[in-house]
C-alpha cells in the first residue's frame, strides 16, 4: 500500500484484517532501546552509590562525627521524647486546619473585594489594599509577638488571653494577606473576554464570578496555594514563642533539660513526614497545570 | 417590514478618543446587516455598545421598539435577547461543550437542567456536533469551537445575533464550516448584525452593508452596489486593500 515496511522478510506489517503488527525493524529498535535504558539505569545506580557512599564515609569518619552524632542523633533518647513531640505536633495540625480554612475564606473574600469595581465597595477596597501591603511586609514573628503579647497587655474586657487562640489569629492575619494576593493574581490572569462572553450571555456579575472566573482562577493558583499550605504547616511552629506547646516547644523543653539536640531533629523529622509528601503532590499538580495550559495554547 | 434593531445617532468615546460618531442604521427582521471597515474603525465597539457591554455617550438604541439604552433598562435581560459571538477566546475552557451551552439557559433563564441539556443536544445534533458534547473546548478545532460558540448563543433563543469577526482568528481551511453555519441561520430567518473581513461572505448573507471608517458610517447600501461599485475614495481604498491582502 505504497508504504515500505523495510521488513527483510518482505511481509507487510498490516495483515488483511487491518491489525497492526510491529515490523521486525521496529522490534529490533525496541530491543535496542530497552538495552540502552537498562544500561542507563545501571550507570545511574553505580554513580549514585559511589558518590553518596563516599560522602557518607567522609562524614562518618571525620573527627567531629562522634560528638555530632551524640548531640544530634542520639536515637534512643529521640525515641523516648517522640511521644511528647507527636502530641505537640497535634497542636500544629489543628492550628494548620483552623488557620488554613479561615485563611482560604478570608483570602478569597479580600481577593474578590480588591478585584471588584463596585463603587459601594470602594472603602473596603482601600482598606484591604492597605491591609495586604502591611502584613505582607512585616515578619510573621513580629505579628505573633504583637498579637500574642500585645493584646493581653491591653487587659481588654472579654478578649481572650489564650496564647493558642492569639497565635492562631496572628498566623491567620499574616497568611490571609499572602493568599489574597495569590488568588487576586489568579483572577487577573483570566482573560477579560471570558467575562465579556459570560456577561453577553446574560449571566449576572456574581454568576460570572461563580461559574466562569473563579473556577479558572483557582485552578491556576492551586500550585502556589499548595506551596503556601506547606509553608503554613511549618510556620505554625512559630507560635511556640508564645509558650504554646506544639512540636517545636515540646522539643525545646526536652532539649533544654538534657542539653541534647536530638529532640529538635525528631521534631524536624515529624514535620518532614507531612511536608515532603505534600511538596511532591504540589510538584505533580504544578506539572499537570503546566501541561494543561500548554494544551490550551495549542488549541 | 418591522425593525428589530434601531440605532440612532450613537456616539462613543474612550476618554478624549471618539470611537463612534453619529451612527444610525436599522436592522429589519430576518435580515443581516454587515459592517466592514479596517481594524480600529470601531466595529467591535459598536457591537459591544449594542450589547450594553459598553455605555454609549449619546444616541438611542431600541430593540423591538424598546429603548435598551435607557438608564433603567435591565442590562442582564437585554443581553439575553442578543446572541453575541466574539473573535476568539469565546468558550469557557473549564467546561465541556454541553456545559458551555447549558450554563446560561440554566442560570440566566432559569430553565430546568434536563430541559436545557435536551435542547442543547438537539442544537448540537442539528449542526453536526453531537459527538463533541462531552469534550472540552481545547480538544476541538478552532472552527468547531466557533460553531459551539454560535450554538451557545442560540440556546438563549436570542432575538438577533451579533457576530464580531468570528472567523478572523481561524485557519483559512476552517473558515468555511463556520460561515456555512451562519448562512444556514440566515436562511432560517435569523436576524443578525455582523462585523467581518470576508467580503465574499458579506456578499452572500448581507441585505445591507455599512462601511465604517474612523467611527463613522461613510457609505452604505446593498452588497452588490457597495462592494462592486463603491462611490467614495475611502471605500475604494479599503476594498482594494482587502482584495490585495486576500491575494497574498
Ligand atoms: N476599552 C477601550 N479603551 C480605550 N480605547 C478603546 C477601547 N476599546 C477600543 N478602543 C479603541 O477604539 C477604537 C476602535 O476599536 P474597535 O472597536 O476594536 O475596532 P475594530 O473592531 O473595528 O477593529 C480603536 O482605536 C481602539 O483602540
Ligand atoms: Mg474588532
Amino acid at each position: 500500500m505504497g508504504r515500505n515496511s523495510g521488513d527483510s522478510s518482505g511481509v507487510t506489517p498490516y495483515d488483511f484484517g487491518g491489525q497492526w503488527q510491529p515490523s521486525s525493524h521496529e522490534l529490533a529498535r525496541r530491543a535496542s532501546r530497552k538495552k540502552k535504558n537498562n544500561r542507563n539505569a545501571i550507570i545511574a545506580t553505580l554513580s549514585s552509590v559511589v558518590v553518596l557512599g563516599s560522602l557518607a564515609i567522609v562524614v562518618v569518619t571525620s573527627p567531629g562525627w562522634k560528638s555530632l552524632s551524640d548531640t544530634f542523633f542520639a536515637w534512643a533518647y529521640g525515641v523516648e521524647v517522640l511521644p511528647k513531640i507527636i502530641l505537640g505536633f497535634g497542636t500544629n495540625v489543628v492550628l494548620t486546619l483552623i488557620a488554613g480554612s479561615s485563611v482560604a475564606i478570608l483570602g478569597l473574600t479580600i481577593a474578590l473585594l480588591r478585584t471588584s469595581r463596585s463603587p459601594a465597595l470602594t472603602p473596603f477596597r482601600i482598606l484591604s489594599t492597605i491591609y495586604v501591603d502591611l502584613f505582607r511586609g512585616i515578619p510573621m514573628l513580629l505579628v505573633i509577638l504583637l498579637v500574642g503579647f500585645g493584646i493581653p497587655a491591653l487587659r481588654l474586657q472579654g478578649v481572650t488571653n489564650n496564647v493558642l487562640v492569639l497565635g492562631t489569629i496572628a498566623v491567620i492575619i499574616t497568611y490571609t494577606a499572602y493568599v489574597a494576593e495569590v488568588i487576586r493574581s489568579g483572577i487577573l490572569t483570566v482573560h477579560p473576554s471570558q467575562r465579556a462572553a459570560a456577561r453577553s450571555l446574560g449571566l449576572t456579575h456574581f454568576q460570572t464570578l461563580r461559574h466562569v472566573i473563579l473556577p479558572q482562577a483557582l485552578r491556576r493558583v492551586t500550585p502556589p496555594l499548595l506551596n503556601d499550605l506547606v509553608a503554613l504547616i511549618k510556620d505554625t511552629g512559630l507560635v511556640s514563642i508564645l509558650g504554646v506547646t506544639d512540636a517545636v516547644r515540646a522539643a525545646q523543653i526536652s532539649s533544654s533539660r538534657t542539653f541534647n539536640y536530638t529532640p529538635y531533629v525528631m521534631a524536624a523529622i515529624v514535620f518532614l513526614l507531612i511536608t515532603i509528601p505534600l511538596t511532591r503532590f504540589t510538584d505533580r499538580t504544578l506539572r499537570k497545570s503546566i501541561e494543561r495550559q500548554n494544551a490550551q495554547g495549542n488549541a | 417590514m418591522s425593525e428589530v434593531l434601531v440605532v440612532e445617532k450613537v456616539r462613543k468615546a474612550f476618554g478624549s478618543e471618539v470611537v463612534l460618531e453619529d451612527i444610525s442604521f436599522r436592522v429589519p427582521v430576518h435580515t443581516a446587516t454587515v459592517f466592514i471597515g479596517s481594524s480600529g474603525s470601531g466595529k467591535s465597539t459598536l457591537l459591544r455598545c449594542i450589547n450594553l457591554l459598553e455605555q454609549i455617550d449619546d444616541g438611542i438604541i431600541t430593540l423591538d421598539g424598546q429603548e435598551i439604552s435607557a438608564v433603567e433598562a435591565n442590562v442582564d435581560e437585554v443581553r439575553k435577547k442578543f446572541g453575541m459571538v466574539f473573535q476568539a477566546f469565546n468558550l469557557f475552557p473549564h467546561k465541556t461543550v454541553l456545559e458551555n451551552i447549558t450554563l446560561a439557559p440554566i442560570h440566566a433563564r432559569g430553565i430546568e437542567p434536563e430541559q436545557a441539556i435536551a435542547e442543547a443536544l438537539e442544537l448540537l445534533a442539528r449542526f453536526g456536533l453531537k459527538d463533541k458534547a462531552e469534550q472540552y473546548p481545547d480538544r476541538l478545532s478552532g472552527g468547531q469551537q466557533q460553531r459551539v460558540a454560535i450554538i451557545r448563543s442560540l440556546a438563549l433563543h436570542p432575538r438577533m445575533l451579533l457576530l464580531d469577526e468570528i472567523t478572523s482568528a481561524l485557519d483559512p481551511v476552517l473558515v468555511n464550516e463556520v460561515l456555512s453555519l451562519v448562512r444556514d441561520l440566515k436562511s432560517d430567518g435569523m436576524t443578525m448584525l455582523l462585523a467581518t473581513h470576508e467580503m465574499g461572505f458579506a456578499k452572500q448573507v448581507a441585505d445591507e452593508v455599512c462601511f465604517l471608517h474612523k467611527g463613522r458610517i461613510l457609505e452604505w447600501g446593498a452588497p452588490e452596489d457597495l462592494l462592486e461599485s463603491p462611490k467614495l475614495p475611502e471605500t475604494k481604498d479599503f476594498l482594494r486593500r482587502v482584495h490585495e491582502a486576500g491575494r497574498l
